[in-house]
């Protein structure tokens, strides 16, 4: 008897448990498809490093505030939030503001999840091309950036000393790879970069691959293969550690750390580490095959409003945005983020409080999105099959030449 | 898949609970109504493990399939009407570069990993059942692999592995070897997460082996001794048949675990370099999630490859199980 009696307590919570989960999944999704453009703002971004009593939590607040709504702000992991975007996309809950990767901003786009600006009345006066471009898909403009951060060489002075390396001679690929082999002859390192099996790899590879002058509709021509063979080369010749095939940007950063390594491709956002880490350190431009710089992908998020059932709230979703991406504001938050400002006038108000930003507003205006010359949702199947040749070159199983040759013919699917 | 045996089990608890439900009022007198009457309760009690397992896996299971006899992108995902392409995806699948190395690497990794967790189980089990001084405290300092996270013993395995700066090649450096590329080169990355699962896998065979050797009885041994066995002849004549039934399951268990393992390779080499360490696991998630844009049909399409192939070892399982209890 006793056992029986349990059984059903047990249905019943059971069913219960169900009855109110159903329950809370329809109460949820609710508000945001009939509350008045009033009330709470939902804001989504991939910044799960603030509390609720960071400044960027409270710059955000005081922007809904202004607008004369409530602005609740969530952090998700980047990664976890384009899954997130995308799901939340498909059962139509999605936030009123989403800021997101900007190499995720065209595949959003194109599954319908985000306006553009001609509906928002967004405006993007200002901002500077090269960043916007990774937001922009057919000729519309699917948000924008709240700041931009890009790949250029650290390196290590005491090393370069050692070897007997002036950091300004490294000018090209011939000049920057005879450093190297100074460098090893001096018994270090000569560079660190991250090669993985990911977005993270594609990124690095990217400021060669451009500065050849090859073009991500063509991974094999002779260019692209050139850049692969550079990589390749200086794992072969023990210049960069073998390793680099498993680095991510931020293991391989703490091999430049270490203090044993002359350079790392590394970005803007470690700035604040390497000036606390305590070694003696410079930034040149990554340099193009024969000289100059070369332009490196831009990194960083798009503020992006989401479709919504009702789309009265798109007017204060813009006054929202617009807040944020104000001069004043802008600069606040990319000094927190260590970002460089998408605007020429708040990269001028950076640059006056800090000059060690000079090096990177310059490579950002060199810089180029990812998902810019229309490649859209072309790119992360380009990028997949470029960072597969990646590895294949440097672990060896493949001739640079045979492993883009693979990797265009992977290609074919999306490009004609 | 120990889900379906666990499902299987509770159906059968369900079903004695309508028996009873049934036998228990004692009939009054009609003939039609206490049948009835019964038989909605029957229902009733049913109804919350029916609910559960279309809610947790019927579902779940019919999207799965679904997702794979459809084209999606990520457009027609969020806004319906991605067409029906009959088994497309499972061509696109099959004729895939990496299909031919993700289904040997799955073979190669389940088996290796089966044999040694195994065997290495078996020994250690063997071994602790010796009733020595420590025997209990170090028995349950083998369990630590499997107390652990995933996460962090597989962090630890990649960073003991690192190839320029692991603890293991500096040990190999020490004794005048060269360096070897655990997991950046397509000869080692394997082998590398082998030798990980392996270490994971060894307490789950210890703990049942071990626990199967309690119910072996001492008489036994003591016959065997006094017909003058050796240690050798014991284990392998009384110890190893008796425990044929521990044995299967463990195997089974480990085979559906192994399949589908997934974390261990994921943290280590991301299936990499190139496809060398890619299964069937690694490969889905790499699908669906590993890029910025997600292949949901393809990646779900190898999630049933691997679903059907996992189904395949339930069922040997419930199979072997059924004649075990019928012997």
């Amino acid at each position: 008897m006793k056992s029986k009696s349990a059984r059903i307590v047990g249905a019943l919570v059971l069913t219960s448990a169900l009855v109110g989960a159903l329950a809370a999944c329809s109460s949820s999704s609710a508000p945001s498809s009939n509350a008045a453009p009033k009330g709470t703002y939902t804001f989504w971004d991939p910044y799960p490093q603030f509390n609720q009593t960071a400044a960027w939590t409270k710059l955000v607040e005081k922007c809904g505030t202004q607008a004369g709504v409530t602005v609740q702000r969530t952090g998700y992991d980047t990664t976890a939030l384009s899954n997130k975007a995308l799901l939340a996309g498909q059962q139509k809950a999605s936030p009123d503001i989403l800021l997101i990767d900007n190499p995720v901003v065209s595949t959003l786009a194109s599954a319908g999840v985000l306006t553009d600006t001609a509906q928002t009345k967004l405006s993007t006066t200002g901002i500077e091309a090269n960043i916007l471009g990774a937001g922009q898909l057919n000729g519309k403009t699917y948000g924008v950036p709240i700041g931009a951060n890009t790949l250029a060489l650290y390196y290590n002075k005491t090393i370069l000393d050692k070897a007997g390396v002036d950091p300004t001679t490294v000018t090209s690929w011939a000049s920057l790879t005879a450093a190297l082999a100074k460098v090893k002859a001096a018994g270090d390192m000569g560079i660190t970069f991250s090669g993985i099996n990911t977005e993270e790899g594609s990124f690095q590879f990217l400021p060669w691959f451009w500065g050849s002058g090859a073009n991500l509709t063509k991974l094999d021509s002779a260019n692209g293969v050139s850049a692969l063979s550079l990589l390749t080369g200086w794992v072969k010749d023990g210049y960069a550690p073998n390793s680099v095939i498993q680095d991510t940007q931020t293991t391989s950063w703490q091999e430049f750390l270490a203090g044993k390594t002359a350079f790392s491709e590394n970005g803007t956002w470690q700035l604040a580490g390497v000036k606390a880490s305590g070694i003696d350190y410079g930034i040149i431009s990554i340099p193009g095959k024969n000289s100059g710089s070369a332009p490196a992908p831009t990194g960083g998020e798009f503020l992006t409003i989401p479709v919504q059932k009702n789309t009265a709230r798109y007017q204060v979703s813009e006054k929202i945005v617009s807040c944020l991406i104000g001069t004043d504001n802008s600069v606040t938050t990319d000094n927190t983020l260590s970002y460089i400002a998408p605007t020429t006038a708040a990269q001028a108000k950076q640059v006056a409080t800090n000059a060690s930003l000079v090096p990177w507003v310059a490579a950002v205006k060199a810089a180029k999105g990812r998902t810019s010359d229309n490649l859209g949702t072309k790119y992360p199947i380009i990028s997949a099959n470029m960072w597969t040749a990646l590895q294949s070159a440097l672990s060896g199983s493949a001739t640079p030449a045979a492993a883009m040759k693979t990797a265009q013919a992977a290609d074919a699917e999306v490009i004609n | 898949m120990t889900t379906t045996a666990a499902n299987a089990k509770q159906a059968g608890r369900g079903d004695g609970g309508v028996a009873a439900g049934v036998a228990a009022p004692p009939a009054p007198s009609p003939k039609v109504r206490p049948v009835r009457s019964g038989q909605w309760a029957a229902w009733a009690f049913l109804a919350p493990v029916i609910v559960y397992l279309v809610a947790f896996y019927g579902w779940p299971l019919y999207r799965n399939i679904e997702l794979s006899l459809h084209a999606y992108t990520v457009e027609s995902f969020v806004n319906g009407g991605a067409p029906f392409v009959w088994f497309d995806n499972y061509v696109k699948v099959f004729q895939s570069a990496t299909f031919g190395p993700a289904v040997g690497n799955t073979a190669l990794f389940v088996l290796v990993s089966i044999a040694f967790q195994f065997a290495i189980g078996m020994a250690l089990a063997v071994f602790f059942f010796q009733h020595f001084k420590l025997a209990a405290t170090l028995r349950a300092l083998f369990l630590v692999p499997w107390l652990l996270p995933l996460i962090v013993s597989a962090s630890t395995w990649a960073w003991l592995m690192n190839s320029d700066s692991g603890l293991i090649n500096s040990v190999l450096h020490g004794f005048g070897l060269t360096q070897v590329n655990w997991l950046t080169s397509p000869q080692w990355s394997l082998v590398s997460v082998l030798i990980a699962n392996i270490w994971i896998g060894i307490p789950f065979n210890l703990v049942i082996l071990y626990s199967g050797l309690q119910n072996i009885s001492q008489d036994l041994y003591e016959a065997a001794s006094l017909d003058g066995a050796n240690a050798w002849q014991k284990f392998w004549r009384v110890t190893f048949p008796l425990l044929r039934p521990v044995s299967a399951i463990t195997l089974l268990l480990g085979l559906i675990y192994t399949l589908k393992v997934f974390d261990i390779i994921w943290i280590m080499t991301k299936g990499g370099p190139v496809d060398s360490s890619t299964t069937l696991a690694t490969w889905a998630y790499r699908l669906g999630f590993g890029s910025v844009l997600p292949d949901f049909s393809s990646a779900a399409t190898v999630a049933n490859l691997l679903i059907v192939l996992a189904l395949v070892f339930g069922l040997v399982y419930l199979r072997l199980q059924r004649r075990e209890r019928e012997s």
